[in-house]
This record gives C-alpha cells, sequence and structure tokens, in this order.
C-alpha cells in the first residue's frame, strides 16, 4: 500500500475536465440593486426562464457527466418557487448542495422546506447600496435581517459561509464586517473582493479601492485570522487589478465550471455571454454532454492552441492559461488578448491607470453617480445607441 | 502546550467523518471524495480506504487491521497514523 497522499481539486482539474461544478443561474430576478452584481448588464432582456423540468433534465445530465457540486444561485434563488424541488433532485441525484442568497425570503417554513429537500449548505451573502450598507454599518435594519436568517441557517444545522463583496466604499470596515461573521456564527468568511464585471465594470471608478485600503484591510484580517484560528475561515482574495499575473480565470475554460443562466444558455462562465462572434448553446436545444463537450463556444479558449503573443510562447501559460478572456475583452477588445493584468501585455496600461486613478481621493462631483442594478437602468445600458457613449465615459480621462 | 497523546489512545481512538464533510464515493472520478460548502478534495485509493473505514464505531486499531487483511499487507499502522494526523488537521475526522 502506498503511503496516503490527497490530492487537491485544483490539482486534478487539469486532467479531469468533467463539469465538476455547475451553477444553476435560476433566475435574474432580485429583490436588491447591488451596485456590483455579476448578472450580465442587459439581464433585463431575458424573457423565458427554464422550467422545472428543464431544470430537473439538466441537472440529471450534469451529475451523469460527473458534476457533484451544484450552487442554486440568480438573482435571488428564493424567488423561484420551485427550488425546493430542485434541490430535492440534486440532492437525490447525489449533488452538493449549495444556495447562494442574499436571505431575502428565507423564512422559518421555507427553511425547513429546504432542509426536508436535502439541502447542504447556504451561502448567505451581504446585500450592498449605500443606504443598506449605512444600514450595516450603524446595526440596524440589515444586521436584523442577517441575525434572524443566520439563527435560521444555524437552527437547521447548516455550515454557513458569510460572502461580502468588498469594495471602496466597505473596505475600511473590514474588522466590522469580520466580527460581524464571528457574531452569527459563519464558519466560512468570504471577503470577496470586488471583481470588475457586469455592473460592477459599470461601476468601477466608484468601488476600487485604493492600494493603502487594501493593505490596510489585508493586515487587519491576517490579525484576526492569528486571534481566532480555526474557529472561522477567512478568505481574502486581492482584486486582480493589484497583482501583476492574471488569475486562472474559471480554473480554465470549459474545464470545471459550467453555469446555465436562467433562460437556459450554457455558459463557461457567468459573464462569458459579453463575448463577441461566440454562440453559446442552450439547454432547451442541445444535451448537456453535447454542450460541454462538442460545442464551439465551449471549445473556443480550451488548451493554449488559440493564444496569441505574448502567451503563445510564455513559460506560464499554463499557470493562468493567459487569464480571463472576458476580462481581456472589455478591457483590450479582443477575447483572445492576453488578460491585460498581465505586466506583459503590451496593454497592461489600462489597468496601471485605474490602478493610478484609484489612489486619488474622491469627492462628490468628480467621479460618476453609482448606478443600481434594476430592470430600467438594465434597458437602458442595453440599448445598443447608449452602448458606444457609455464606453466613451469609461476611457474619459480624469 | 498540548499534552503528547501515546500510541496506545490513538489505536483507541474512533474517528469519524468531520461535520463540516461529507464522503462520498463518485463514479465518475473513480475515487472517493470529501464535500463541503463549495468544494472538493479528491481522495487517492489510500485515503479513500482509511476515510470511509472512519466510521465512528470502528478503532484505529481495527482499522489498520482492516486494511491489512483487505489488501493482504503487513505494517501499515505507520502510514494509517500519519494519514489521521493529517486528516484531523484537516478537521476532515474528528474523534
Amino acid at each position: 500500500m502506498d503511503a496516503p497522499q490527497v490530492m487537491q481539486a485544483s490539482a486534478l482539474n487539469a486532467t479531469n475536465g468533467a463539469p465538476l461544478w455547475l451553477l444553476a443561474e435560476l433566475t435574474y430576478r432580485c429583490p436588491l440593486h447591488c451596485v456590483f452584481c455579476y448578472n450580465p448588464v442587459d439581464f433585463a432582456l431575458t424573457e423565458r426562464e427554464l422550467a422545472t423540468d428543464d431544470w430537473i433534465r439538466v441537472l440529471r445530465e450534469a451529475r451523469a457527466l460527473g458534476s457533484v457540486q451544484c450552487g442554486f444561485s440568480g438573482g435571488e434563488p428564493l424567488v423561484r418557487e420551485d427550488l425546493e424541488v430542485l434541490v430535492a433532485e440534486a440532492h437525490r441525484l447525489g449533488y452538493y448542495t449549495n444556495l447562494l442568497t442574499s436571505g431575502v425570503g428565507l423564512t422559518e417554513q421555507r427553511a425547513a422546506r429546504l432542509k426536508q429537500a436535502g439541502l447542504d449548505h447556504i451561502q448567505l451573502s451581504f446585500q450592498d447600496s449605500t443606504r443598506e450598507m449605512n444600514d450595516f454599518l450603524s446595526h440596524t435594519k440589515t444586521f436584523e435581517l442577517k441575525q434572524r436568517v443566520a439563527r435560521i441557517i444555524k437552527a437547521n444545522g447548516w455550515p454557513m459561509v458569510m460572502n461580502v463583496v468588498i469594495h471602496r466604499m466597505n473596505v475600511d470596515c473590514i474588522d466590522k464586517i469580520i466580527e460581524m461573521a464571528v457574531e452569527l456564527q459563519a464558519e466560512y468568511l468570504e471577503l470577496a473582493n470586488t471583481q470588475y464585471y457586469s455592473w460592477a465594470q459599470v461601476n468601477r471608478e466608484q468601488l476600487l479601492p485604493s492600494r493603502e485600503q487594501l493593505q490596510r484591510a489585508e493586515r487587519v484580517t491576517n490579525e484576526y485570522r492569528a486571534r481566532l484560528g480555526d474557529r472561522i475561515r477567512m478568505f481574502f482574495v486581492v482584486p486582480d487589478y493589484y497583482e501583476n499575473r492574471p488569475k486562472k480565470c474559471m480554473n480554465g475554460w470549459g474545464n470545471v465550471f459550467l453555469t446555465i443562466t436562467p433562460d437556459g444558455t450554457a455558459l463557461p462562465c457567468h459573464t462569458a455571454k459579453m463575448l463577441p462572434g461566440l454562440t453559446f448553446p442552450n439547454v432547451r436545444d442541445a444535451d448537456v454532454r453535447s454542450i460541454w463537450y462538442e460545442s464551439e463556444g465551449f471549445n473556443r479558449f480550451r488548451g493554449t492552441g488559440w493564444m496569441k503573443e505574448p502567451c503563445r510562447s510564455c513559460p506560464e501559460q499554463q499557470k493562468d492559461l493567459g487569464g480571463c478572456r472576458c476580462q481581456a475583452y472589455m478591457l483590450t477588445g479582443d477575447a483572445a488578448n492576453a488578460d491585460p493584468v498581465c505586466d506583459k501585455s503590451p496593454l497592461h496600461g489600462v489597468i496601471t491607470e485605474a490602478v493610478e486613478k484609484a489612489q486619488r481621493p474622491q469627492r462628490e462631483g468628480n467621479v460618476h453617480p453609482l448606478v443600481f442594478r434594476d430592470p430600467m437602468q438594465s434597458r437602458r445600458l442595453s440599448d445598443p445607441a447608449l452602448a458606444g457613449r457609455r464606453a466613451a465615459v469609461e476611457h474619459e480621462p480624469p | 502546550m498540548i499534552a503528547p497523546v501515546s500510541t496506545e489512545q490513538t489505536l483507541q481512538a474512533k474517528p469519524r467523518v468531520g461535520s463540516r464533510f461529507r464522503l462520498q464515493w463518485e463514479p465518475a472520478q473513480q475515487s472517493w471524495v470529501l464535500l463541503f460548502p463549495e468544494g472538493m478534495v479528491k481522495l487517492n485509493g489510500p485515503a479513500g480506504e482509511i476515510m470511509k473505514r472512519c466510521d465512528g464505531a470502528s478503532s484505529v486499531a481495527q482499522i489498520v487491521a482492516d486494511l491489512e487483511s483487505s489488501f493482504g499487507a503487513q505494517g501499515l499502522q505507520g502510514d494509517v497514523l500519519a494519514f489521521l494526523d493529517l486528516a484531523r488537521g484537516k478537521h476532515w475526522i474528528e474523534d
């Protein structure tokens, strides 16, 4: 018998290649208006959500391919009245089931039904808008809601991951955030620095923290880690704008993650739909196996064959696979370019420029007002006549 | 300081899978995996064989004996104890 060894999931993914992670975005409907929402800016154009039977078929087909982690997300997944039915089916199939929720709508009755359906875990996220953030910081309304929901989660014996999106306006309160997570008895705390896609990209200027803010937040987090030990596991991920190498986005294109959007579009990540010239299959027209292995969209950026310089000859190409295709497209105009976070990219200047700008103090009047995620703004921002103007605004000199 | 634990005590312990984890056989991966919120650890063959015997009823001594008879091997105690130490440190098992 060999000495027992373990392999972390990250190490096996390169050879496995099955869609181990299925993210079921059940709906874009959401009672909240978060300024960093990762749902597509044009979410309001989605009309027809998948029916219960469609989702059940997707769950079965993906499980047969080897999917084992299933996230029910949104929007706010609790808006779907068939959530319990879907969780029960996923549980029956052997998935580890995760509910990613803001907690709005998680009553005791609903929690009991989800428990009975076999739900394994709840990730409770903090909604965030200026007023609500103030509520949170002053421990008023939001705090009461979260306390109530956290109590419900604990009473049902679920492990709780608390997810707080970190940005320029709340990063200085990281100590309060950690203390709240401890008080609510979360087992895990994700201090998720904003990723600049979708709504967060629209609001990037107001959300990107300064270097000094980040360094302080990381220091404070480490102090709490040392003090709290095993009581809570904290994840603090530095926003990639402050790195000089890109992230290995989604652990490789079409390698581990499969996202199904509310209308049934299958994507290698939840923002890939923005990429022009690529078509992604829909589960209404094709089965998950052919989608994952055969579709043009899922094969387009697999491996390294698609790479251009500097990635093509880069000795680190396997480490990060050229970074994020969406970020490359958003910031350089070509999805096959190196992610400009990489300082080997000739277009790395777009990142350093944004970072430089983030070091300056912001006053009312010298930044654009925050754009809140709501259907009206979504329709406005999806208007092609306005899209060009938006791009121009984003690149406007200070 | 943590009091040293004798090998004798360790062998009498009855480990079970940690409350934050679920152990499961995955046909698609042909391996045992540990599942936890939004994550997975894939166990190699020997690690899976040990973990699946951590049922809270069998002692470490029994687990070692069972492995030795199942695999027709001798002297596995050291490997098993080393793995259980690692697994305990990661909360994969509880005693």
